[in-house]
């Protein structure tokens, strides 16, 4: 956001210079028009974003327990909870297991799904609707239609309904953690969310391929299906598939919703911030070592964003071929 | 031109204005819409705040009984959340925060003062609340809340399905895991106790013959005869027998009155609704020995109204608390019979609820009298966390108990530690 805000300082004032008309008014006094424009933006993101991180900050050096003005001062005593937390630690491997499987499986539904659509003949805009609904729907929603009546525990329940055709027996899809089939519920739920709002990405960047390089693909032999895919169509969407992965370990990092609403009481299938909820926000308000996780869960998101622009020159100004 | 010129000179000065409205409005955002409405003309602006309970008519009768104060208008919070703990905890930090809300009785409340003393309302009518009730809400020889209701928590069953089966009532632990297994059919499952089993996490341990903490706020719980409960319970998880993942929890009778299981665990407040759906074809039984040497138990839990001490219109909340929990009886039986049952903690009200005196109700009552363990004032939240932990690692993922309890140990312990030093 700031780096966005100095860019508009630059910009708008050589356009007012070279404008022949004198203006009224505040002529001049960029500076005054700088802040008009930017201050709200900056106050709003002092006081939600900010405040909040320096006072998390403080917060975590403190004992914090039932009030967010301790006066009781610990060190780095909340830190050397949270790292020798197994829960918190477990967490942090939940939440890479689930980042591994989630992120590849939603960029191949979605890119899958934009493929499919993008050569359709007719009902176009139905289908790229139907397929792009679900991203209207809010998580918590989701969630309940998907644990009350999709994957109720109960006879009726539509997925123990179909496997029963088969003869298998009923499955507490989610109370139950062995077989861990609570993973296959969450990892539906999220891939229906995502992959229509992934799939108009994929669907914008498959028709900016000029269709020339079929072509030319095609005069030199290259087969329809597979080897154009592999060789052209692939290469083509690089920079709109980085976009995309990005986006989606992001989505990755901030899952929560559908794991607090379908996991109640557990120990297992949680990620850094349900488990940070439990500890600052939840019933142990505490929210000394509840901040203590979320700095430390800051500096790794930092490392493995830093790490990540390393690895896929995400941002370098070569990218867009 | 000129009229070029001139609506360039508009479009700016639009702007301008528009964004000094939102500044003004981010600003103006901050300080007031807090829920409260606003807080001129007469009379204090009071809220209240209550969990959802399940039963039909109970939030109107909280706002009609609100309505009949005259000293103070009174607003409703109704949460519909399903962890009302969380939000409950989370608003009392805030401006927002309510007057007055109930709650259960938890020392980290009394020592962080976050609860007002309400010994002067209290003393003058001590007597006539239960005895257990007062010690339960009682820290250092204050009490911090007024108990509105009892609810005793025990099995629901259907004698026409025990009697099919040629099942008795289970008195043990592994008479109930037996039952489960002959009740159980091809549509209905022998046993339901909530999704996530916590609800008979207590009763389980003291039925173990342990406690959760001692007279000396030690950990009673970590005992071989509970070791031996999660064993037992572990077995029940995985034995196919027990209901899972079903629509409604524990506390909803509709597993039961709808055919789902042949026995519930639940509470005295939906005795109402399984009266109403079962007709006669309904008892109850507390629950088992968890081991030979226990004893059957009963948890008595229910809901208290606290003061906000920290709240701005303290002496507010306190005069309405008195108005509403300590004078108003008709009210106070109203709450406690006329939508889900509950048992008065007051003797001269129970004395007077005529609907709890004969027939299933009735024997509710002697549960509670007979096998009832009530709140632990030092047992917190953060301590029921560490053992709804527990069960979750050795019941429902069949970790080793032993492992688990030291685990609860280290966490309740960590809570001991800050509470009572």
């Amino acid at each position: 956001m700031s780096t966005t805000t100095t860019r508009d300082l630059a910009s708008p004032a050589p356009a007012k210079a070279s404008s022949a008309k004198p203006r009224r008014g505040l002529r001049g006094n960029s500076t005054f028009n700088f802040w008009l424009f930017t201050g709200p933006f900056l106050i709003g993101l002092m006081i939600f974003v900010y405040v909040p991180i320096g006072w998390s900050i403080w917060l975590s050096f403190f004992d914090a327990r039932f009030t967010v003005t301790p006066d009781k001062f610990i060190g780095f005593d909340n830190y050397k909870y949270m790292l020798t937390n197994d829960d918190f630690i477990g967490s942090l491997g939940t939440f890479t297991v689930f980042a591994a499987f989630i992120v590849p499986t939603t960029w191949a539904t979605s890119l899958g799904l934009a493929l499919l659509v993008n050569r359709l003949r007719f009902m176009r805009a139905f289908f790229r609707s139907v397929f792009f609904l679900p991203t209207a729907v809010s998580y918590v929603a989701a969630a309940l239609i998907w644990k009350m009546s999709i994957f109720s525990g109960v006879r009726f329940g539509l997925m123990n309904t179909v496997i029963g055709w088969f003869g298998v027996d009923n499955i507490a899809w989610l109370a139950d953690p062995s077989p861990p089939w609570y993973w296959f519920v969450i990892v539906t739920l999220r891939i229906w969310i995502q992959s229509g709002f992934y799939m108009i990405l994929f669907l914008a960047a498959l028709q900016n391929i000029p269709a020339e390089l079929y072509e030319a693909a095609a005069i030199d032999g290259a087969k329809p299906g597979w080897q154009t895919f592999r060789y052209i169509t692939l290469p083509q969407l690089r920079a709109t598939s980085t976009a995309v992965i990005l986006l989606l370990i992001i989505a990755a990092y901030q899952a929560f919703d559908e794991f607090f609403n379908l996991l109640a009481k557990t120990t297992w299938g949680r990620p850094p911030l349900v488990e940070l909820y439990y500890k600052a926000l939840g019933t142990e308000q505490d929210y000394g070592a509840g901040s203590a996780g979320a700095v430390i869960l800051t500096l790794l998101i930092v490392i493995v964003t830093l790490f990540q622009g390393k690895i896929m020159g995400f941002g370098r100004g070569d990218e867009s071929k | 031109m000129s009229a070029l010129s001139n609506s360039n000179f508009s479009r700016r000065s639009l702007f301008r204005a528009a964004a000094g409205m939102a500044a003004a409005g981010t600003l103006a955002a901050c300080g007031s819409n807090n829920g409260r409405g606003g807080g001129s003309g007469s009379g204090k602006q009071l809220t209240q705040m209550f969990h959802a309970y399940g039963e039909a008519g109970t939030e109107q009768a909280i706002k009609r009984y609100a309505a009949a104060y005259k000293d103070a208008n009174v607003t409703t919070q109704w949460i519909t959340s399903s962890d009302y703990e969380s939000k409950l905890f989370a608003t009392l930090l805030t401006k927002s925060a309510p007057d007055l809300f109930e709650f259960h009785p938890q020392i980290q409340l009394v020592k962080s003062g976050q609860v007002a003393d309400l010994s002067d309302l209290i003393d003058p009518v001590k007597s006539d609340f239960n005895p257990a009730d007062i010690k339960s809400h009682t820290v250092d020889g204050k009490i911090y809340g007024v108990r509105m209701i009892d609810d005793p928590q025990f099995f629901f069953y259907r004698p026409s399905l025990l009697e099919k089966a040629g099942v008795k009532v289970p008195e043990t632990l592994d008479e109930l895991i037996e039952a489960a297994a002959k009740l159980t059919t091809g549509k209905v499952k022998g046993l339901y106790i909530g999704n996530d089993l916590h609800a008979v996490i207590n009763p389980m341990i003291w039925s173990a013959g342990a406690d959760t903490l001692n007279d000396k706020n030690e950990i009673a719980y970590h005992t071989p005869g509970v070791v031996e409960g999660i064993k037992k319970m572990r077995k029940l998880f995985t034995s196919g027998d027990l209901l899972l993942d079903a629509p409604t929890d524990y506390w909803d009778p509709s597993s039961l009155s709808q055919g789902l299981c042949a026995i519930q665990f639940c509470g005295m407040w939906a005795m109402p609704q399984f009266q109403k759906a079962l007709g006669d074809d309904i008892g109850i039984f507390p629950f088992p020995k968890t081991i030979d040497s226990g004893k059957q138990s009963v948890y008595n839990g229910g809901w208290s109204m606290f003061v906000n001490a920290k709240g701005s219109n303290v002496d507010a909340a306190k005069e309405y608390v008195k108005w509403l929990w300590i004078d108003q009886k008709k009210y106070q039986e109203d709450w406690a019979t006329s939508y889900g049952f509950h048992i008065p903690p007051r003797a001269s009200i129970a004395a007077s609820a005529t609907k709890l005196k004969s027939g299933l109700p009735a024997e509710g009552v002697k549960l509670f009298n007979e096998f009832g363990h009530f709140d632990n004032i030092g047992w917190t939240q953060a301590m029921i966390t560490a053992l709804e932990d527990v069960f979750a690692d050795s019941v429902r993922k069949g970790g080793d108990p032993e492992a688990a309890l030291d685990k609860a140990d280290k966490a309740v312990n960590r809570e001991l530690k800050k509470l009572f030093g």
